[in-house]
């Protein structure tokens, strides 16, 4: 069979614009959250997040870099987040020059959970102050989720499958997992994989508030209001920002010399059947998806040794938590179980890629990444290391990423050394 | 170069994001400013609104060069 390994890594989030800033910055328990600075939140229930920050910054994002002016101009943010960490993981993988033969073999599978709310906001305004005739030309391409895997391919000649997932905070797990069935299928030798969103813009922030699922308690407290398995959770921090892998065959990375970050062992998807935004109580979809992953990789529950969970800081902590208990044991068989949206928010869409890239960097440096703000943990969470606070140095083998979606969508990734 | 050349180069290089001297009157959008079709009726529309006027869709896609829009725009003042 095919294998398919990790060979490159981009990211783009409110912790930085480079994947060895970002992870230094997650390490050291930072945290990218703040007021809302992108439009005014007069009237608005929530008015903080963990919004990328402007290029002056210390840790900031600077579009131009490696996106064109024009695109820049014409697209939804969450399209340029993804352009940039597609590049960013080329560059690393050290594949910015492919012959023609490997472009054939070589596609995108980069998705988003909304795609361009932000530009449809404003151009529906636009349309009803303006009328027809002043929506811009580029208003479809430029706000649709494929578009990044679009947008990638243009830009780097890429001819192999050009798939965009689209499962709400799933998208991420669900664009890898897919993208190395295509490898493992012989459908490409090289994929781009991650997730990417952007939303952070009046009428995301106010759909999340009435859908009951954002922190709108902690306004005067930004950097504590992702609080993964605390007592006093109120709801997910909206983060955003892009995480793009380099997925490779096997053979093919070892042939040309390519660093090697980790294997694509295991892939697990389920549905809840249960509620549109609450998960099944019981968690039996969660469980479903990370059996299927140990099973696909063909590993014990003692293989894992740290857990990304989706934990975002809602009621859905804990059913996630049993579910991880009943598949790995109560103690997860010794494993270290973190939610980094304590630091770097939700970033929806993006979310299962820049955590699967996470996975990726535990296993290379042998340490867990923290869960910030666990000043009181909930019951049930006896015996299980939640790596509070502080980032914990320990052997990291294997590693396994959560994501679940509204609608019920879970999907989980198994990563492992090489 | 009239006030509409001047106004009209600027809204070109807000929007191609290319050097303001590549703007001369006879330089093609497509061939020698990287425009394509869609950045054309975009620019058409900021024209429109930078100077009020109305250009038809059979005039707005005869434009190819810079001075083909100053000139759409002349003939479309009111």
């Amino acid at each position: 069979m095919r294998r398919v390994v990790i060979t490159g890594l981009g990211l783009v989030t409110p912790l930085g614009a480079d994947v060895e800033t970002v992870w230094a910055n997650l390490i050291a328990g930072k945290s990218g959250a703040g007021q809302i600075t992108r439009f005014d939140t007069t009237g608005q229930k929530c008015t903080i997040a963990c919004e990328v920050k402007p290029a002056d910054h210390p840790w900031g994002f600077d579009a131009s870099k490696r996106v064109d002016f024009k695109v820049v101009r014409q697209v939804d943010p969450f399209i340029v987040y993804g352009i940039d960490a597609a590049g960013q993981a080329l560059e690393d993988a050290g594949l910015t020059d492919m012959d023609d033969d490997l472009k054939t073999r070589t596609g995108c599978s980069i998705g988003s959970g909304i795609g361009g709310l932000p530009g449809i906001e404003s151009e529906s305004i636009v349309l009803h102050e303006k009328g027809p005739g002043r929506v811009s030309p580029h208003f479809v391409h430029g706000r649709l989720i494929n578009l990044i895997s679009g947008q990638v391919s243009i830009k780097y000649g890429l001819m192999g499958p050009n798939h965009a997932v689209v499962t709400a905070c799933s998208t991420g797990a669900h664009s890898i997992g897919d993208a190395a069935r295509m490898i493992r299928d012989g459908d490409a030798d090289v994929m781009l994989a991650g997730g990417s969103e952007s939303t952070i813009n009046p009428l995301g922030v106010a759909g999340f508030a009435q859908a009951r699922a954002l922190n709108c308690s902690y306004n005067d407290r930004p950097e504590q209001a992702s609080r993964p398995y605390d007592k006093d959770r109120d709801g997910f921090v909206m983060g955003e920002g892009a995480g793009v892998l380099v997925l490779e065959e096997y053979e093919h990375a070892k042939a040309r010399g390519a660093k090697i970050y980790a294997e694509v062992v295991g892939y697990g998807l389920s549905g809840d059947a249960y509620h549109v935004t609450a998960p099944h109580p019981e968690g039996k979809g969660a469980e479903l998806a990370m059996r299927m992953a140990l099973r696909k990789a063909g590993m014990e529950p003692g293989d894992i040794d740290y857990v990304n969970a989706h934990g975002t800081s809602t009621m859905a902590d804990t059913i996630e938590l049993g579910a991880v208990k009943r598949v790995l044991g109560d103690d997860l068989s010794g494993a270290s179980m973190s939610s980094t949206k304590s630091a770097i928010g939700h970033l929806l869409g993006g979310a299962g890629a820049v955590e699967a890239i996470f996975c990726v960097l535990a296993i290379r440096d042998q340490i867990v990444p923290p869960t910030l703000n666990l000043d009181n943990p909930d019951e049930g969470t006896e015996g299980v290391d939640l790596v509070p606070k502080v980032a914990k140095k320990r052997v990291v083998r294997a590693a396994l990423n959560n994501s679940f979606g509204f609608g019920g969508t879970n999907a989980s990734v198994i990563v492992k050394a090489i | 170069m009239s006030d509409t050349a001047d106004r009209v180069k600027k809204i070109v290089v807000e929007h191609l994001g290319v050097e303001a001297d590549k703007v001369t009157e006879d330089a093609s959008f497509i061939d020698d400013l990287g425009a394509d079709s869609l950045d054309i009726v975009e620019l058409v529309m900021a024209f429109e609104e930078e100077f009020g006027v109305e250009i038809p869709d059979d005039a707005a896609e005869k434009i190819a060069t810079v001075s083909d829009a100053i000139k759409s725009i002349d003939d479309n003042k009111g």
